[in-house]
């Protein structure tokens, strides 16, 4: 009976061991390795620009929705004018690097296990490897150092777009004021709620790209192996970044605080 | 050059390699030849340090690498070249971007020198011109020539030959071996070929050693083998399967 969690739970912290000799070894890479400009040019363009359109849908109709919601509820207490600040607070802090995050781990973290899985099944990281060439330098650290980086200017772009389109929605469509619904939204929109985001933002860019490489280098064999690391890429990192917002939150909040 | 000590590699519950002893001297041309799922592809990953055994001990030049780490290990392939029996060519590039990829790495060859020297590496597998081919666009043999012209471009000391002629028709399958044969003449390197074609390995080795329950089962020439009347080297050579054991 006992046998079954046993194993779970061995296999369970194998794979975390494997995950952080993985995270180890990109630290040592970025730090004694020289990372190729061309490389990572070439992740930015396919992780940063081609995933705008998702981005800015997403942060569009969050923007837009989060307003109209809040609208209804506060012009039961005559308080239309604070729609704008809520929904300017609520992008910048949460809603937009936790949805840009995950939209992003949808496209890019499932492409990547996909990739580099397809590569383990066809032996190409093993012909990397009699290449002289270390996996982690060549295949996992641009995608990881790209990532970090196009995610916080995606979730930027994200809260512009999603605050603009409730602002459409809010004044054009809704008929709040707008002369007091900036003025609160300025009012009451800090710039550690902007910080906030921005580091959340770029932590969920390491979790999105560590997940979906480790999850490609250790597939299992096969087209079965690869389809089950692209969804578990997708999975593992949708939930890592939902748990982690959570302690983030609240850590971010203390330290921000104090500045 | 290389000396393979007492390996020994388990796979759950199946002992692949259970001792392995093997001495490769340099400028050799060594066939592994054994059934199919016997582990000449585990030992080959061996040698190149890309599997750590168990047990035993690959010496390559007097130094142990099974149990170095892949940092450690990256020096020691640069002696190496392999070809993969798929090839393992890099989808996302070129036939050129390919077979640079090692000169391109290493940022101190010139653009002009790296395309000299792909253009030499093609030439010498037959395969001038496809410089800017895309691995999907080539056939299995080319993709196997294109593969050694990676391995040998950097003038490795040792060339591994995954299973060379396996998926190839007969014409194409003794173009490869002539092309092993032609590179392991002209770059005087030691080539170590894995495979189960008897035809290959009477066109390629100098010395052959049959791999038989995880262990070297015995070695000679190629004529020696196909001479041999040991009832397992024998059924082996002359692909006649044992009725009483089931072979797939």
């Amino acid at each position: 009976m006992t046998e079954l969690p046993a194993k779970v739970m061995q296999s369970l912290l194998a794979g975390l061991g494997r995950f952080s000799l993985m995270v180890a070894e990109v630290l040592r890479s970025l730090t004694t390795q020289r990372l190729s400009g061309r490389d990572l040019t070439s992740q930015l363009y396919y992780i940063g620009v081609k995933s705008q359109t998702v981005v800015l849908v997403t942060g569009a109709f969050t923007g837009m929705v989060l307003c109209a919601q809040t609208y209804f509820q506060f012009h039961k207490v005559k308080m239309d004018s604070a729609t704008l600040a809520v929904v300017s607070v609520s992008m910048c802090g949460e809603l937009g690097p936790v949805l840009t995050a995950l939209m992003v781990a949808g496209r890019v973290g499932a492409s990547m296990a996909a990739e580099l899985g397809t590569m383990r099944v066809t032996e190409q990281i093993d012909a990397l490897r009699t290449l002289a060439t270390h996996p982690i330098d060549y295949i996992v650290v641009p995608r990881v150092v790209a990532t970090m980086i196009a995610v916080p200017l995606l979730t930027a772009e994200s809260i512009a777009v999603g605050i603009f389109a409730a602002y459409l929605v809010g004044v054009h469509l809704l008929q709040i004021d707008p002369g007091y619904s900036l003025v609160n939204m300025q009012r009451f929109t800090d710039h550690r709620d902007v910080l906030m985001g921005f580091i959340k933002s770029f932590i969920f860019g390491g979790i999105i790209a560590t997940t979906g490489c480790y999850k490609g280098m250790h597939c299992g064999q096969g087209a079965e192996g690869v389809g089950h690391a692209t969804t578990e890429a997708v999975v593992y990192a949708s939930i890592a970044i939902l748990m982690s917002n959570f302690f983030l939150t609240l850590l971010l909040t203390r330290l921000l605080a104090l500045i | 050059m290389i000396e393979v000590r007492q390996l020994r590699k388990r796979f759950g519950d199946q002992q692949v390699l259970d001792g392995v002893d093997l001495t490769i001297e340099k400028g050799e041309s060594l066939v592994i030849i054994g059934r199919s799922g016997g582990g000449k592809s585990v030992l080959l990953k061996h040698l190149v340090g890309l599997t750590h055994p168990d047990s035993g001990q690959v010496l390559v030049d007097g130094r142990d690498i099974s149990h170095l780490n892949e940092r450690e290990l990256l020096a020691v392939r640069r002696k190496f070249g392999m070809l993969f029996q798929s090839a393992a060519l890099f989808d996302s590039l070129t036939v050129e971007e390919n077979i640079a990829f090692v000169l391109a790495r290493e940022r101190n060859h010139p653009p002009q020198e790296i395309a000299r020297r792909v253009a030499e590496a093609l030439e010498m597998v037959e395969m001038p011109g496809i410089q800017k081919r895309k691995p999907a666009e080539l056939s299995g043999g080319m993709r196997k020539r294109v593969g050694l012209a990676r391995a040998i471009i950097y003038r490795p000391e040792v060339v591994f030959y995954d299973e060379p002629t396996t998926g190839l028709d007969p014409v194409v399958s003794d173009s490869i071996d002539k092309l092993v044969v032609r590179v392991c003449e002209r770059l005087k390197v030691t080539s170590i070929v894995i495979t189960h074609d008897m035809r290959s390995m009477q066109a390629v080795g100098r010395r052959v050693a049959m791999l038989h329950l995880g262990r070297i089962y015995t070695s000679g020439t190629p004529a020696e083998m196909m001479a041999s009347t040991d009832p397992v080297v024998s059924r082996f050579v002359r692909g006649i399967s044992d009725e009483k054991v089931h072979t797939f």
